[in-house]
């Protein structure tokens, strides 16, 4: 279903078009890469007075309050590059086991800004002032740094065809968790 | 000695070739050098985003230099080093970029213009508002274009 949504996208001539544009396509993948400054920079930063180690004279509200607005706008920027450049090249993704890995450390940050801002912001105001934040709050930022190091990282390993299922041979997990579709050996004879 | 020669020299050292002949030790260089834009992003962005009156304006501009040196300064070692890792590896190709030669010159200009002249600017305590403004765009104006460059190496 979602290949077949993919491969429909793929053979747009608008998805063509930025595919196999000379300087498009560059020129999104820089502002991906470069926005990463304003997103990561900020976020981790926030992670960092959550953790208490950076900012100890700083209210976490600071953070939460007035650097979070630009962390948002950085994201939807990111968003906005990436889902172009996903557009130009949907199948290669598909099939992309960093990708998938991508996506899923999206999801597992999602839940936990979902869950820090759901339970654990609800009481910033008790610890608003306070060096060392409570341990939830500790706990967020070690998840979010980690899972914003694994997209940055399977993010940049996008690129490489280590795992492309043309280049076979590659192991089952991999061909499993890539999505390879693989003829079936040949019993011998 | 010139600089072609210099080049062809730095691929033909141990660590040139040690990464150069590595699948996954580029990538994975590459990866960290990224991980250093982003904590520079932050060391960088926070300290000119409040010269320019936004983002942490309920802390002195003084407080977030001072706090954030240490921050900037590893992201900055963490990014020399890993860039003359990648550079050792393929300094040939990076001659003949225009990018890189772009990088090279104004990195250093960055540097000196954060640790001189933007540090000074934010911890001082009769900084006028225009000189404020100033001084944080010609820094956003460096290190964009020094990570613009940076990137457009690899496509050149």
């Amino acid at each position: 279903m979602l290949l077949s949504w993919a491969q429909a996208v793929g053979d747009l001539p608008t998805s063509i078009a930025l595919r196999e544009s000379l300087y498009v396509w560059p020129l999104l993948e820089s502002a991906h890469v470069l926005t990463l400054m304003l997103f990561a920079g900020t976020a981790a930063m926030l992670d960092l007075r959550l953790l208490g180690v950076t900012f100890k004279g700083v209210p976490a509200t600071e953070f939460t309050e007035r650097l979070l607005p630009w962390t948002r706008v950085a994201f939807a920027l990111m968003t906005l590059t990436g889902g172009l450049l996903l557009y130009a090249n949907p199948v290669r993704y598909y099939f992309n086991l960093f990708f998938r890995l991508k996506l899923l450390l999206l999801v597992l940050a999602g839940l936990n800004i979902w869950w820090f801002h759901s339970r654990t912001n609800r009481s910033i105001g008790e610890w608003n002032t306070a060096a060392r934040p409570p341990r939830a709050a500790r706990m967020a930022a070690i998840v979010s740094l980690a899972a914003w190091t694994g997209v940055i990282v399977t993010g940049r390993m996008v690129a490489y065809n280590w795992f492309d299922c043309d280049l076979q041979p590659h192991s089952a997990f991999v061909n499993w968790a890539a999505g390879c579709i693989v003829p079936p050996v040949e019993p011998p004879q | 000695m010139d600089l072609l020669a210099f080049a062809e020299w730095c691929e033909s050292t141990g660590l040139g070739l040690v990464v150069r002949e590595s699948v996954w030790l580029f990538p994975v260089i590459e990866a960290v050098h990224l991980l250093g834009l982003s904590l520079l992003g932050g060391a960088v962005l926070l300290v000119d985003l409040r010269l320019l009156g936004a983002g942490l304006v309920g802390t002195p501009a003084a407080l977030l230099a001072r706090q954030l040196r240490p921050w900037l300064t590893a992201a900055v070692v963490v990014m020399t080093a890993t860039g003359v890792l990648l550079f050792l590896s393929e300094a040939v190709k990076c001659y003949y970029s225009q990018a890189f030669w772009v990088k090279i010159v104004t990195f250093p200009i960055a540097i000196a213009f954060t640790y001189a002249v933007r540090q000074r600017v934010a911890e001082a305590e009769d900084t006028t508002r225009g000189t404020a403004v100033l001084t944080a765009v010609a820094s956003l104006t460096l290190w964009f274009v020094v990570a613009a460059a940076g990137r457009w190496i690899g496509f050149s």
